[in-house]
């Protein structure tokens, strides 16, 4: 029996695009023959689990009882001060099981391994929030897990290699090319086509060769579909802006998918500034990047003269990629979303401002997202609404935080505090 | 042509230097290579082992570029050998699909294989490679179907390439026992060469390709010849012998 070739797939990408797998000219397969097999396998399965009432309740069954879903929105109501008044609504994706967004995908993705009767999952992980997720499900499922992670990753985060060993995943770190996510994503396509018989590639972003782009939005889109119901009850009205942090964009597509078709509602994705644009040293593809090929898919990446991949740089893990998700290319040609950067110090500081106003200590990952939404706030004025993806929590980055505010006595954001005190009392 | 299977050289522009590497291939071409597969240095090398990692790794630090691969392309050509470049997608799109093809017929090259770019993405290398009348060549798998099998084959022009294996670059102990039967899954429905590639390392291994198929591609074994090398020329003289190790192999057939 022969798989139906891919051409034959009736798979709608979204955004009116009917193309499988491609979001205008972004998208597709750049892959190796020997892995068409399996992405077709995968492709297909995940049609049909899709269309399967009883895989749609099994999945919902772990989002609620396992995962904690659906997860609250709540009002930073003083935080809304750094934000010019505007009113600032948090995503509490950080609430989930296992501390951030990337569960969402993971209980679908491994629900799809046991459908298509394999024992082993692999996957990529660069702050480890994706490891972590992966060997979650692994353990639930009774699949055994293998994570690729790049050594400068384990590293900056080695409390979650701790817990990924904890969970019972086995953890190889890369140390290949620039020992980063995209290192470890090479890695874990070389184990695959190695292993393709018994293991699948559970994917963590909204980045790789199709059918990985859609089906992991599709999982991620639960954040959208439930926030928009929540801020319409709540408020009455949709929200102004939707706002969220992108490395590779799951978490972005996953709350910006809801509000697509609502040309009134801005969507916003910060990527990650690192030392500044202008210094090179950074991760912001969508805004300094050019179309091209890596990993899979064509979308924009950081690259040379000569096509190679350029390193990428930032405080966070999880935004340190040097490519993204090919459906946010599109978004950003079509100007349906725009992409800002937000330095490491800008996110530093809305991370201990968020700590400070909210005792919600974000990721720095999502403190992106935030520093990029006290901007907006300050340009929208005090009558907006902005709904902010807080899509993970900070645990995993009390190292990294605690190293980088003793580099300073008192704290930019300690002296913001510090000023606005009498006219909070 | 005599009644034997060819032999392929794969060796990546740049390790340990651009001239040394250009030398080496060369140097396989004098110890009986017939085809040389130039590889273009390229940073994600999702397809290879640790061994080609390791040599391109260097390449791709030291900024090496397509403009010295094509005169790598001239510098095999020059030696009687046909060259034929070996490129993850990405640096030919950069460069330029059409300037790339040009710029490589002008050079002599024959054609390009292209391990990340099957033929459902290739539409605008197919017409550029036309244009410029050189040999595409895409991969097969173990794992590809009938279906694809057909439509790969038939995207092709020059030879298909085999992968022997599930599996990234690297030598192995045995060649794989899957190859046998995907040649024979190409013999049926294309009538261009099939050359298999990925494991082979030993003239014994070479003999046993060439049992069934039309060409033997060697590329780790040759890179690790020369990331084994003292210096560039001990380098270039263990190339060369590894490659009249390989050619007495692949008039063997065992």
């Amino acid at each position: 029996m022969s798989a139906p070739s891919r051409t034959d797939n009736g798979v709608d990408a979204g955004n009116g695009v009917e193309v499988p797998g491609r979001f205008g000219p972004y998208g597709g397969r750049y892959v190796p023959e020997a892995l068409v097999a399996a992405l077709d396998e995968l492709d297909e399965a995940y049609r049909s689990a899709r269309a399967d009432l009883g895989f749609r309740e099994a999945l919902w069954a772990l989002q609620r009882d396992y995962s904690g879903r659906p997860t609250p929105v709540t009002e930073a109501k003083r935080l809304s001060q750094y934000a010019g008044g505007a009113r600032i609504l948090l995503k509490r994706e950080d609430l989930n099981h296992t501390g951030s967004h990337k569960i969402n995908n993971v209980l679908g993705q491994s629900l799809l391994t046991q459908r298509i009767g394999k024992s082993r999952v692999i996957a990529e992980t660069g702050a480890g929030q994706h490891g972590v997720a992966t060997a979650t499900a692994a353990a639930l499922m009774g699949l055994s897990c293998t994570v690729y992670m790049g050594e400068e990753d384990t590293r900056r985060q080695a409390l979650n290699v701790a817990r990924m060993r904890l969970l019972g995943a086995e953890v190889i770190p890369v140390t290949t090319g620039s020992r980063t996510l995209k290192d470890a994503i090479n890695e874990a396509f070389r184990d695959w086509v190695t292993n393709v018989e018994t293991t699948n590639y559970v994917f963590g972003t909204v980045a790789g060769p199709h059918p990985f782009p859609t089906m992991v939005r599709d999982f991620q889109r639960v954040i959208g579909d439930e926030a928009r119901e929540q801020v319409l009850e709540r408020f009455g009205r949709l929200p102004d802006a939707v706002v969220a942090c992108v490395g590779g964009g799951s978490n972005a597509i996953g709350i910006f998918t809801a509000f697509l078709g609502d040309d009134e509602v801005r969507l916003l994705g910060l990527e990650a500034g690192g030392d500044g644009i202008e210094t090179g040293r950074h991760a912001a593809t969508l805004t300094s990047g050019l179309p091209g090929v890596l990993h899979g898919a064509r979308s924009y990446l950081l690259q040379d003269e000569n096509g190679q991949t350029i390193e990428s740089h930032s405080i966070s893990a999880g935004l340190d990629y040097p490519g993204v998700g090919p459906e946010h290319a599109y978004l950003r040609d079509t100007a349906r979303a725009s992409y800002l950067p937000v330095t490491d110090a800008e996110a530093m500081k809305a991370f201990e401002l968020l700590s400070r106003t909210e005792g919600i200590i974000p990721a720095i990952e999502s403190a992106h997202a935030l520093a990029g939404a006290l901007v907006l706030g300050r340009e929208l004025g005090p009558d907006a609404l902005i709904l902010v993806n807080l899509s993970g929590r900070g645990d995993k980055d009390v190292a990294t935080a605690s190293e980088y505010f003793d580099l300073a006595e008192q704290t930019e954001a300690e002296r913001d505090l510090a000023e606005r005190a009498p006219e909070e009392q | 042509m005599e009644n034997r299977a060819a032999l392929i050289s794969y060796l990546p522009v740049g390790y340990p230097t651009v001239e040394a590497s250009i030398e080496a291939m060369v140097a396989t071409a004098g110890g009986g290579v017939d085809v040389v597969e130039i590889g273009v240095p390229y940073s994600d090398p999702g397809m290879d082992g640790p061994t080609i990692q390791q040599a391109v790794d260097v390449a791709v630090r030291a900024g090496v570029g397509m403009r010295d691969v094509l005169r790598a392309v001239e510098g095999v050509a020059e030696s009687g050998a046909v060259p034929v470049v070996m490129s993850y997608w990405n640096p030919i799109e950069r460069y330029g699909v059409d300037r790339f093809a040009r710029d490589l017929a002008a050079a002599g090259g024959a054609g390009a294989i292209t391990p990340d770019l099957i033929p459902d993405e290739a539409s605008e290398w197919i017409a550029a490679a036309d244009r410029a009348d050189l040999d595409r060549v895409f991969l097969v798998a173990p794992s590809s179907t009938d279906v694809r099998l057909a439509m790969t084959a038939s995207a092709c022009r020059g030879f298909v390439y085999a992968a022997s294996t599930m599996g990234v670059t690297g030598a192995r102990a045995e060649v794989s026992s899957v190859a046998p039967a995907l040649v024979a899954r190409v013999r049926a429905i294309s009538g261009l060469p099939v050359a298999v590639g990925l494991g082979v390392s030993t003239g014994a291994q070479a003999a046993e390709v060439a049992g069934y198929a039309d060409a033997v591609i060697v590329g780790s074994a040759f890179v690790r010849a020369l990331l084994d090398g003292r210096d560039p020329a001990a380098g270039a003289r263990a190339v060369q012998s590894l490659a009249a190790e390989l050619a007495v192999g692949v008039r063997q057939r065992s």
